[in-house]
C-alpha cells in the first residue's frame, strides 16, 4: 500500500519511543509551531566551540514531525554546526524532491525513510519542524558562544 | 414535505465527483465545512458571465456594462430574496472573512454612528472560528475596549449561567457564531440576542456553517448583522456576504476607500455612496456573486430544510458507526439536537494528521487539526481533531466508507 512508503516501520520506532525527548531546560531555546495543524517543538541546546554538546526536544505532533525531529536528533548530536547544516541541506533537498530522492544513506541514515513522505506535500512541513526548530536553536547558540569567548 | 434528497441525481450535477481518487477509490468528500463542491449550474454561470457580460459594472453606457450590471444586482437580490432582506442590505465581500473585518473595522472607527471606546465591552464566545475572534481582538486592542465571553461546555453548547455578568451595560457588541465548525453544535442565542439588545448592544451572527445547510432567516432572529462565505454555499471563491440593517450600515464607515463607493469627491475631501455600495470599493466579485446565486438557488430547489433534515440522518448513521469504534471519542454534541452536520472525532493515541492520512487512502476527504479554532481545540483538551461534514452530495455509503476508513486508521497504526 502507498502508506507504507510513508509510514516506514523505522519512523513508528521513533514515534514510539523517541530519541532526546524530554523537557528542555537549556539556555538556548526555541518554541516552533506549525500553524496549519498546530503542531508545536520546544528545543533546547548548546553548542561549544562549534559542536552541538546538547539537545533536548518535546512536542506535540504527528507520527512524522515526532520521528523526524528523534531521528534529527541522533544525527546532530555530537557534530559541528557546519556538519550538521550541511545534514539538514541534504534533508531539505529530500523533503522537496516530490519522490524523485531516494537519500544518501551515509549522510541521512534513519532519515532516508522520510523519503516516502516527500510524495506527500501536505506532510513535508511535518517533518521539517523539528529540523528548522533546530537550524534556528544552533544559529543563536553558536553566536552565542562565540560572542562569550 | 420529502426527507430524504435524491442524492444520486444531486451528485450528477457536481462534476468533480467524475473522477476517482488515489488508488482508482470514489470521492467521500466529507469536508464541506471547510469549502463545499460546485453543481455545474454555478460553474456555468461563473464562466457564462465573463462569455456574455463581462464589464465593468454601474459604469459603462454600452450595452455590456448594462448586461454586466444587470446580473450583479440580480444576484444581489437573489441573495437577499434568499435571506429574505432588503437588496440594500446585502454587500458583497470577498469572503465571510472579509465581512467579519469591515464590521471589525467600522466599531473601531469614531466616526461610525456605534463605535467602541476604552472601557467598552465586546462580547464572543470559545466556540468562535479565528475570523470571528481575531478581528475583534484587534479593534479590543486598537480602542482599549475590553474582549469578554461565553464558555463553550464539553458538549459544544454556551454556558449561559453567567450572561448578566457577561453582557453588561458596557457590551457594545456581541458577535456570536451561528454553529461550530470544530462539534457542529448550534448555540442557544435567542437569550444572547435578547440580552444584547436590552443593554443596546449589536449583536452580529457569523453563519458560515448555518447559511448553506439550514435555513435561515436574519429578520425572525432579530440580529443586526449576518457574515457568511459564498464558497461554502456551493458559490465560488472570492466572494461573501455582509448583511446588516440598513439604517445600521448607513451609519458605518467604510474600511476600503476608491471608486464606486463615492458621493462626490473634490481634491481634499470625499463623501459615501449609501450601503451597499459604500462597502464595495473598486469593481466588484462580478463573475462570483452571480456564480453565488445559481448556487443559493440551487440549495432553494433542494430546500433548506430538507438539506438540514439530510444532514442530520447521516450525521446519525454516523455518530452510531463511530460510537461502535473501540477507541474513537466523539466531541461536542452527542446527539442530534441543536446540531448540524459537523462531527469531530479522537482515536485515543493516534495524531489527527495520521488518522486523515490513512482515511485519504480511500477516498475520503476530512479535515485536520484545530480548524482555525485553536482557542476551543486547547479548551477540549486535545491537539486537534479529525472532522467530517456532510452537505446534500453525501450519501449513506459515504458514511459507511468514513467508518471503514476510520476503524483502518486506527488499525493500521495498533498492529504496527
Amino acid at each position: 500500500m502507498e502508506l507504507d512508503s510513508l509510514y516506514q516501520e523505522v519512523i513508528l520506532d521513533h514515534y514510539k519511543n523517541p530519541h532526546h525527548k524530554g523537557l528542555p531546560t537549556g539556555e538556548i531555546q526555541v518554541h516552533h509551531v506549525n500553524p496549519s495543524c498546530g503542531d508545536e517543538i520546544t528545543l533546547s541546546l548548546a553548542v561549544t566551540n562549534g559542536i552541538i554538546t546538547d539537545l533536548v526536544w518535546d512536542g506535540v505532533g504527528c507520527s512524522i514531525s515526532q520521528a523526524s525531529s528523534s531521528i534529527m536528533s541522533d544525527l546532530v548530536l555530537g557534530k559541528s554546526v557546519d556538519a550538521a547544516f550541511s545534514i539538514l541541506d541534504e534533508f531539505s533537498a529530500l523533503m522537496a524532491s516530490k519522490g524523485a530522492m531516494v537519500g544518501n544513506e551515509d549522510v541521512l541514515e534513519d532519515a532516508i525513510a522520510l523519503a516516502g513522505v516527500s510524495k506527500f506535500p501536505a506532510r513535508v512541513k511535518c517533518a521539517l519542524l523539528g529540523w528548522m526548530a533546530f537550524k534556528d536553536a544552533a544559529i543563536q547558540a553558536d553566536t552565542s558562544w562565540r560572542r562569550e569567548q | 414535505m420529502k426527507s430524504v434528497l435524491d442524492v444520486a441525481a444531486i451528485k450528477a450535477d457536481f462534476p468533480i465527483f467524475e473522477q476517482s481518487m488515489r488508488g482508482a477509490k470514489r470521492l467521500v468528500f466529507l469536508d464541506s465545512g471547510a469549502t463545499s463542491q460546485k453543481p455545474r449550474s454555478v460553474i456555468e454561470a461563473e464562466s457564462n458571465f465573463y462569455y456574455t457580460s463581462n464589464a465593468a459594472v454601474h459604469r459603462g453606457s454600452y450595452l455590456l456594462a448594462e448586461r454586466a450590471s444587470e446580473a450583479f444586482d440580480g444576484a444581489r437580490s437573489d441573495v437577499a430574496d434568499f435571506l429574505g432582506v432588503g437588496s440594500d442590505e446585502i454587500i458583497f465581500t470577498k469572503s465571510a472573512t472579509e465581512s467579519l473585518n469591515i464590521l471589525a473595522y467600522a466599531f473601531g472607527n469614531p466616526r461610525s454612528a456605534h463605535h467602541v471606546g476604552p472601557g467598552d465591552e465586546i462580547v464572543l464566545s470559545e466556540l468562535e472560528h479565528h475570523a470571528n475572534l481575531i478581528p475583534w481582538q484587534e479593534l479590543a486592542k486598537r480602542t482599549g475596549a475590553v474582549l469578554k465571553w461565553f464558555s463553550a461546555r464539553e458538549d459544544g453548547s454556551l454556558d449561559l449561567s453567567n450572561i448578566s455578568s457577561v453582557i453588561t451595560e458596557k457590551c457594545k457588541i456581541v458577535a456570536i457564531t451561528h454553529q461550530s465548525n470544530v462539534l457542529g453544535s448550534i448555540p442557544n442565542i435567542a437569550p444572547i440576542i435578547s440580552a444584547a439588545h436590552a443593554v443596546g448592544a449589536l449583536f452580529v451572527l457569523d453563519a458560515c456553517q448555518s447559511v448553506p445547510h439550514m435555513p435561515v432567516a436574519p429578520r425572525d432572529l432579530g440580529i443586526d448583522f449576518l457574515a457568511f462565505s459564498g464558497h461554502k454555499a456551493l458559490g465560488p471563491t472570492g466572494v461573501g456576504v455582509l448583511w446588516g440593517k440598513s439604517d445600521l450600515l448607513d451609519g458605518m464607515q467604510p474600511m476600503l476607500f476608491g471608486g464606486s463607493m463615492i458621493e462626490s469627491v473634490t481634491m481634499t475631501d470625499a463623501t459615501w455612496a449609501d450601503a451597499p455600495k459604500r462597502f464595495e470599493a473598486g469593481v466588484p466579485n462580478m463573475a462570483q456573486a452571480v456564480g453565488l446565486a445559481a448556487g443559493l438557488k440551487y440549495l432553494q430547489s433542494v430546500g433548506l430544510e430538507n438539506i438540514h433534515n439530510w444532514e442530520l440522518q447521516l450525521t446519525k448513521r454516523a455518530l452510531d458507526g463511530l460510537r461502535e469504534i473501540a477507541d474513537v471519542k466523539i466531541l461536542g454534541p452527542q446527539t442530534l439536537e441543536d446540531r448540524g452536520g459537523v462531527i469531530s472525532f479522537v482515536i485515543d493515541g493516534l495524531h489527527p494528521h495520521d488518522v486523515g492520512q490513512v482515511m485519504d487512502q480511500f477516498g475520503v476527504a476530512v479535515r485536520t487539526g484545530h480548524h482555525c479554532a485553536w482557542p476551543l481545540i486547547r479548551k477540549l483538551g486535545v491537539s486537534g481533531t479529525t472532522r467530517a461534514s456532510f452537505y446534500l452530495y453525501n450519501d449513506m455509503s459515504d458514511v459507511d466508507v468514513l467508518l471503514e476508513s476510520v476503524t483502518a486508521a486506527r488499525d493500521y497504526f495498533r498492529k504496527r
